[in-house]
Formats: structure tokens, sequence, C-alpha cells
């Protein structure tokens, strides 16, 4: 397996070492991954089509269900894992993603996704994100982004647009909002990616991705909420407004904006979108989601100054670095393996006499 | 062989103390190991700042030492010092009030500056001014004869100055008739990289002990017995490292791997630096970005079946409060390791107290009942770690466990118990359907309790069809599916409080020592107060009074027969680090009117204060005065 993009180099899937289902085993269905609870986000929820499409996505992983687990935070969103079955853990505001380092790194046999919201994610729980994805610990972690606090019912969200007017904020917030792609760049995540839950085959292509990357994946899924920002993102998604305004990221593509717009990269490095017919030849920007580097990647995210006039959507990076479990892991095995095995009762009794003993008679 | 007579001693407490950079617990740690080589009983209490390096020879810079041994058992680091090894004007101002008049002191005369005097308010020396006449005083100068031993060396003379507490070490080792050949040893390993310094330091041990012999200023040297001991391997060790052994040893034990999910944070980091050496047997430690983060962690891992330990003091506990919240909920194993500090807030990091009782039993939201226990001697911290796993993995709870300071830092001779005498911790995870539904189905319910224990299955992620999901909504009984019902919320609120209930079913009783059987006072403790209050009950009893004395390491739940102990007597006196938190526990499920003995100095009681309080209520109860 390689990573969501070819790197060209050997590299193992973010599934490794999860056990798969045998290659004659009947082929799961979305049903296999349905739990019996009824699911209860508002109506015209846009968490629902994210849900169709994970329990439509996850049967091709082709591993156990039994080795996935989901666990997610508070909020809306993170009622997600009592609709799929799986093992799953809806836990407190915030903390999903350390609890979920700590089930990952001590079980390389499971599959560990986390769901998070804007308020989840990067509010209460900003600073275990930062540290899962600095850390690259193999979670795959999508954040729904609706820019409200839904399940309090319609606060401002750290994402929310500064000027919000919410139920905490009658005059406008003064917030300055996080532009979550652009904080994942910065924690230097390994896999960063942007999709939104109307698009179901933008959404499936790019949870793939994700999946089989090995290190921390962070999906942000422009979400809709029908009944606190409703219209969030209707500008990318009306059909005369979105060519020009949503520029899909494809690794090794010229990067554009409808038709005839480009992003081009001017000699100081920074980006810009351009008619066509004015850029320079040569300095189209090709997306290479696997640069090392994140300085363009970062400079792709900040083309969206906030009012939506240009969004990047797909894979803005993926790259290998050694993952935190598996390192983890390694010590603990290099630990045995140059101390003679796992430890048995004579080791134990070694190592509680310690060096300096004296005996009794 | 000493051409000094020798003087044979039953006790001693020796204390040495100095600039934060002396070196002090050094000398003193390896003090007490060649005393624990020679069979003495012993226990220890390293005093030391906060501040890494507090301004040279100032008082807030004063890092002290003590260690009690004896030929018999020891229960405290002693009271009071005999002997105070002063290596400057602050560490001999800091220290002498406590040093008993008629006891011995041997000051570094060299840090005897002017300069030096000035900067902790003396007009003029202690040492000449005939201020010190009440004590025996040995001046030495212990730099410039460290310096002049070490002239041959090809050292700056701040490196050689730095070989004085080796200096003072040998001149103490000498004086005690202490072996030198453990010290030599573990020089040799610690600057095996650095072989000038390690000739140095060597040197300067031996010239300490030499001086001694050579000096007419000694004229005698003393002896201590061994203690007799019940046969077996002894060694030392501090709480902490015996925390850190005991949980080991119970993972082992349980067949579970350890995942330690930590932050560092004073008096507990000892705890993670330990574990972090023990990757071969089956531990894997996380450094978390914070506390939440580490209690996270090591629930995210007993999700998955290991056993999910978090180390900490106060405030971190404080921080972890609604994750342990989540464990009661989701009624996973989860252990936690308060060692607790001087408080509120920052409070003193380095100071010893028992004030978070109360946090551990109630500081979560809602009804969050989990167990409490606590060690009550650096070496019970193996066994309480042990306790910890047995009761978190059979139902299936967060547990605190409440050390302090004290007993983190403080040092004894611990017999090793030999692995087939541990106890076995047997865990069960579910495999399979533990239930049928409605059509006679065979299905699996994560909440259908154990009748015994009431503990719900652990059911790991990997096994085929458990596939379950859990939280922190209130759950249905037996289903485990989110649930809002009046009823049920009743229901698994009063199942909660009941598992943690039933632990009491498996705890021994409270066991009273009244070796008279005429008490009529009883004084009870919990946690690291033990040594002192034991030590308090052999002076009252000394005296010819009775007393009885009980201690409790289980705190929540308590010992089945806690109530009927508290009645049997006239009067109970309850000593707490802490203004009297057990006392209100007591009070308040028992209706008993305990008298609470409090003092929050950073410090362990000292046991004469104690014995003076149980000298007045034995009195007061003998006049029938209520």
């Amino acid at each position: 397996m390689t990573t969501g993009t070819d790197l060209g180099m050997p590299s193992p899937g973010g599934t490794h070492g999860v056990p798969r289902l045998p290659e004659d085993a009947p082929k799961q269905t979305k049903k296999d991954f349905t739990s019996d609870q009824e699911v209860r986000w508002c109506p015209g929820c846009g968490d629902y089509a994210v849900l169709a499409a994970v329990q439509g996505f996850l049967p091709d992983l082709g591993l156990k269900r039994e080795n996935i687990v989901f666990v997610s935070g508070i909020g809306c969103s993170s009622r997600f894992p009592y609709y799929l079955d799986t093992y799953g853990m809806h836990s407190i505001h915030g903390r999903a993603p350390a609890i979920a380092t700590g089930l990952a790194t001590s079980r390389e046999d499971l599959s560990v996704w986390v769901i998070t919201g804007d308020g989840d994610a990067l509010s209460i729980g900003g600073n275990h994100l930062i540290h899962a994805m600095r850390r690259n610990v193999n979670l795959t972690i999508l954040l729904f982004n609706n820019k409200i606090y839904g399940l309090t019912k319609g606060q401002y969200s750290p994402t929310s647009e500064a000027g919000s007017v919410t139920k905490s904020t009658p005059v406008g917030s003064v917030d300055h909002p996080f532009n979550p792609v652009s904080l994942a760049l910065g924690a230097e995540a390994s896999f960063v990616a942007r999709t939104m839950d109307s698009d179901r085959a933008h959404l499936t292509t790019v949870l793939q991705a994700a999946a089989e990357h090995r290190g921390t994946a962070l999906v942000e899924i422009y979400q809709n909420c029908p009944i606190f920002n409703d219209g969030a993102f209707q500008l990318l998604k009306d059909r005369d407004e979105k060519e020009a305004r949503v520029l899909t990221l494809a690794h090794g593509e010229p990067v554009r904006a409808g038709n005839d717009h480009v992003v081009v990269r001017a000699p100081d490095g920074s980006l810009a979108v351009v008619p066509e017919a004015d850029a320079e030849p040569g300095s189209v920007l090709v997306h290479d989601a696997t640069d090392e580097d994140p300085s363009v990647a970062f400079a792709l995210s900040r083309l969206d100054d906030g009012s939506m006039t240009h969004i990047p959507m797909g894979v803005f990076r993926s790259v290998t670095r050694p993952t935190y479990d598996d390192q983890v892991r390694a010590q603990v095995d290099a630990a045995r393996s140059t101390g003679g095995g796992t430890a048995d009762d004579e080791d134990l009794a070694a190592l509680l006499r310690g060096g300096d003993t004296w005996t009794v008679a | 062989m000493s051409s000094k007579p020798l003087q044979r001693l039953d006790r001693v407490v020796i204390r040495f103390a100095g600039d934060s950079g002396d070196g002090m617990q050094l000398t003193g740690d390896r003090f007490t190991s060649e005393t624990a080589a020679l069979g003495n009983d012993l226990s220890t209490l390293p005093n030391f700042p906060a501040e890494i390096r507090a301004p040279a020879g100032t008082l807030p810079g004063v890092s002290s030492f003590q260690l009690h041994f004896a030929d018999h058992d020891v229960l405290t680091p002693g009271d009071r010092p005999d002997v105070l090894v002063a290596m400057n004007p602050a560490a001999l101002k800091a220290n002498l009030a406590d040093l008993p008049r008629g006891g011995t002191i041997i000051v570094n005369t060299d840090e005897f500056s002017k300069r030096n005097l000035a900067k902790v308010g003396y007009a003029a020396s202690p040492v000449e001014d005939g201020s010190l006449e009440s004590w025996h005083v040995h001046e030495i100068a212990l730099t410039s004869i460290t310096v002049e031993a070490l002239a041959d060396f090809g050292l700056t003379r701040k490196e050689k100055e730095r070989a004085k507490n080796m200096l003072a070490l040998g001149l103490l080792s000498w004086m005690y008739s202490r072996p030198l050949d453990g010290t030599e040893a573990f020089l040799r390993a610690k600057f095996a990289k650095a072989p000038e310094i390690l000739e140095a330091n060597l040197t300067a041990l031996r010239a300490g002990y030499n001086y001694g012999e050579t000096t007419e200023d000694f004229a005698v040297r003393f002896e201590v017995a061994p203690a007799a001991m019940p046969a077996g391997t002894y060694r030392t060790i501090t709480g902490n490292a015996a925390m850190a052994l005991g949980l080991v040893s119970a993972a082992h034990r349980a067949g579970l791997p350890l995942v330690l999910g930590s932050y560092p944070i004073t008096p507990a980091s000892d705890i993670l630096h330990t574990l972090s050496g023990m990757k071969r047997y089956g531990v894997t430690t996380l450094q978390a970005e914070d506390e939440i983060a580490a209690v996270g962690m090591a629930l995210g891992a007993s999700f998955g079946g290991a056993l999910g330990v978090t180390s900490t003091s106060g405030p971190g506990l404080a921080l972890k409060a609604e994750t342990i919240g989540l464990g009661v909920s989701t009624e996973l194993p989860l252990v936690i390791l308060d060692i607790q500090r001087g408080g509120p807030s920052t409070g003193l990091p380095t100071k010893t107290e028992q004030s978070d009782l109360l946090q551990a039993i109630h500081g979560r939201n809602g009804e969050s009942p989990v167990a409490v226990i606590a060690p009550q001697s650096p070496s019970d911290c193996f066994d309480i770690a042990m306790e910890a796993v047995r009761i978190a993995t059979t139902y299936r709870t967060p547990v605190i466990v409440l050390s302090d300071g004290y007993l983190a830092n403080g040092s004894e001779p611990w017999r090793v118990p030999s692995v087939e005498d541990l106890p076995h911790l047997d865990v069960e995870f579910a495999t399979g359907p533990n239930d049928t539904d409605a059509d006679g189905n065979p299905v699996f319910h994560p909440f259908l309790r154990d009748p015994e224990t009431l503990a719900r299955p652990w059911a790991v992620p990997g096994t085929a069809g458990l596939e379950h999901r859990i939280g922190g909504i209130e759950k249905a009984d037996v289903t485990g599916h989110i649930s809002y019902d009046p009823d049920n919320h009743d229901k698994m609120t009063r199942l909660r409080q009941g598992k943690i209930d039933r632990i009491a079913d498996t705890i021994p009783d409270l066991e009273v020592d009244d070796p008279s059987g005429e008490a009529r006072v009883l004084v009870l403790g919990w946690g690291s107060t033990y040594g002192p209050i034991a030590a308090a009950a052999r002076l009252v009893r000394a005296t010819g009074l009775p007393v009885a004395q009980a201690h409790l390491r289980h705190l929540s739940p308590f010992p089945a027969n806690l109530g009927e102990v508290l009645r049997a007597y006239d009067r109970v006196i309850v000593p707490e680090m802490n203004l009297g938190q057990l006392a209100l526990l007591l009070r308040g499920q028992f209706l008993v009117d305990v008298q609470s003995h409090t003092a929050v100095r950073g410090l362990p009681f000292p046991a004469a204060d104690l014995a003076e309080v149980l000298h007045k209520a034995i009195a007061q109860t003998l006049e029938g005065v209520q």
C-alpha cells in the first residue's frame, strides 16, 4: 500500500497491521457498518451526508469491522460513533485526539478515527489537536466545520468570521477565526485535506486517501448546519458560483480556478489567482502534495481570505514521516530484543532487587 | 582499623544541609546506601526548594537531607537531628532551631565569609561569637581541605571545590563507621566517562575519611549495630520507585501491557522517569502535552485493553477530573497516582501535604464515585500500586492513589518480595455474547454486570461480535444505549456507587494496634502519617499509658468494620496534614465526634508533638473531660 498520494517510496499504509477480511469473505456492505441506533441529527443536517459517505466507504477498506474504532468528543458531529456498528467512544469535549492517541499507540491492530467539530477540535481541544498532528499519530481525524456551535444552540465558534452575529455576539464577534487547514499545516500535519458534505464523490476520494495515509490525517469537512448557520457554504455549492470559487487540488496538476483563472506563484513565493491569459508561461502552480516544505500548501490555504472567493479543496499535503505510535512500539520492541526478550518472572525478580541489596539471614 | 575509641549508639539522626548546588541530596543518598548496607533500619527526609538553583548562599536556596538510622526498627526520619552538617551560614541558620542543645554541628568554615554571613543576616560569625556554645561544634575548612587534597589534579579550582560534598561524606562515613566501597562503586559508574573527575571524587572521599582518623578534633567514632529484621533480601527504596515497581509487577501478574500517560510535575515526575526505562517489561510511557491529555491517553489505552495509568500531583488531579469522570461513566479500569504536595494552586511543590483527600473522593461533577487508597510508607507504595491495579481491573473503575512528597522522596529498607508471592491479578476480557435478546438470540450487552462485583464486561476492540459504543452520556442499564430515562439514571447512579461500595467486601478489616488492650483513646490516621503516628504511640506507651492506633489504607470505600472501631473508644484523635478532611468524612459517615489534629507545614508531623496531643487526650479521658 502507499500513502494517499504516491510518493514513489515504500511506506506502509494507514491500515498496515490492521487485520483484514479474508479474500474470499463476502463483501461487506453499508449495512454492516450501520448500528441499530436511530440517527438524531436535525433534518437537513450535513452530518447525514457524511455519515452515509463513511458507512458507504468503510467496506472498501476491507478491514475487520471489530478492528475499527471511532472516538469522538462533544458536539453534534460527535454523536457519529453511535451510528456506526464498530467499536466507539463518545468521549468528552475536546479530548478525543488524546484518548485516540493512547488507544492507537497501544494497539497497532486498530484503525482509529477521530470525529470532531470546529468547537471541539479548535477551541476546547485545540491543544490536543495540534499535538496529535505534530506527533503524527496514526489517526484519521474528520473535522466537521460548520462555523457555529450547534449543540449549545448557536454561539459563534473559532471558525466563525469576525463580525458574526450570533446568540452570544449580538453586535458581532470580535474573534479572528482559525483556518483549520492553515492551522494543521502550521502544526506540520503529514496529511491535510478539505472536502465538503454535499460532494459525496469528492468526500469519498478524500476519505480514501486519508485512510491510506500512515500518520495523522486531518480532513476538514465543510458541513452545513441548517438550524444555526444555514447556507454558510452556499457559495461553494451554488451552480453558478462554485465553478470560479472552488479550486480543486490534484497532485501533479496545475491549480485552476474555474475555466479561465489559474494560481500563479510570484518570485517572492506568494500565490495569486489571475486570469489564465495573464499568466507568465511556467508560472502556473503545479500542485505538489508531497512537498516536504509545507510553505506552498500553507500559501494555498491562505488564498481563502474569509470571503470564500477562492477555496482550495482536496489534499493540500501528504508526506511520509515516521509516526509516533510506530516509533513508541519500536522502542518497546527494541528494549525487548536487546534485553533478551519479553520479561519473565526471573527478569521481574531482578528488576525488583535492583543494583544494591543486602541479605538478612 | 581505626585507632580511636569506638562508642556504640542505638540510633542517630543526621541532617546534611547546604546550598542547592552543594550536592546534599546526593551526599544523603550515598550515606543512606552505606547505612542500609550495614543493616541498620532507616528512614529519610529529603527537603529541598522548588527553585533549581536559588541565589547561592541564601536561605531560600538551602537544601537538606535528613537520615535516621538505628539498631531497631525506625518509623520516621526523626523529629530533630543529633548531627547537623552545615555547608554554609544559610544552612546553619535555616536548621539550627531544629538541633537540640548538646547536639553536634559540623560547619564548613570556608564558607563563613563576611559576605555569606551578611547574606543571611548574621552580623558576626556564629562560630566565633559564642552563640553556638550550647552545641558541640566541629569547625572544619571543608572546601580548602578538599582543594588541597586535589592539589595534583589538573582541574579548575571550581571543579575541585565541587568535590567538597564527598569530603564531608567521607568524614561522616568515618564518624559512623560506614564502609566506602558502595559509594566508590557508585562514583565509578557515575563518572565512567570522566576519569579525572572520578579520581578527584574518590580522592576527596578518602581524604574526608582519613581526616576523621587523623585530626584530634574527633576523639571517638561511633557505630550503630544492625537492626533485627526478618530474613530476606533487602534494598532501600523511595516511594516513587516503589510505586513504579508495583505497577510493573501488577501489569506483569495481570498479563497486561502498562501504558503510563503523564505530564511532568513535582513530586511525581520520578515515576515517569522510572517507568520510561522499563520498556522491556511491556511498559509504554507517553509524555503528554498536558495533564488532561495524559489521563486521556491512559483511558484510551484502557479502552484498548491495556492497564492505563496516569501520574500527577494535586494541580494535575484537578485538571484530570473530567476525564476521571468519563472513566467512572464508561466503567473502565484506570489508575491515577496523585503524589500530593502543598496547595492550593501551585502551593509548595516540593513539600508534603495530605490535602487532596476530598478532591480525590469528591472532586468531580455529578455522583462520580471512585476508589481511593493511600500508602503508609515508601515501601508500601509497592503494595498499594498492586492493590490499585487489583481494584481497577476487578471493578472496572478509576482508582486514585494518594501518595505524597514525603513518601515519594523518602526512603527506607524494603524486603524484596519474591515474584511468586505477589498477588495474582487475573483479568478476563469478554470474548462472546453474554445475554440473549427477546427472540432468544445471543447478544452482547456491555453494561450487563457481574452479580457479585457489579463490574461490567471489559470488551476490547478487536473482539469480533462485541462491537459497542460507550461514552460519557448516561446509558441504559444492561444495553448501554443512550438513555435519558429518569428511573434509569437513578438506577445507574446507585449501581455505580454500589459497585464502589462492594469493594469493601474484598479489603481487610481495619486492624487496631493496642498492645495493652486497655486503651480508651484511638489515634487514627491515613497515608504518610503512619510513621510519625506509630512513633508517637510508642512514645506514649513508653510512659506507661495505653493508646490504640489504627491506620487507613482504603479511604473509598472504608473497611467494613471502621464504624465499629470508631465507636469502641472514648475518644478518637485524627492527625492529618490538612485541615481535617478525613475527620469530616468520618463525622459525616459515622456520626462519631472525632477530634481533629492538623498541621500544614509542608513537613511530616514530629512524633513528639503528636505524643503530646495523645497524652493530653488520654489525660482528659481519664479525668472524664468530654
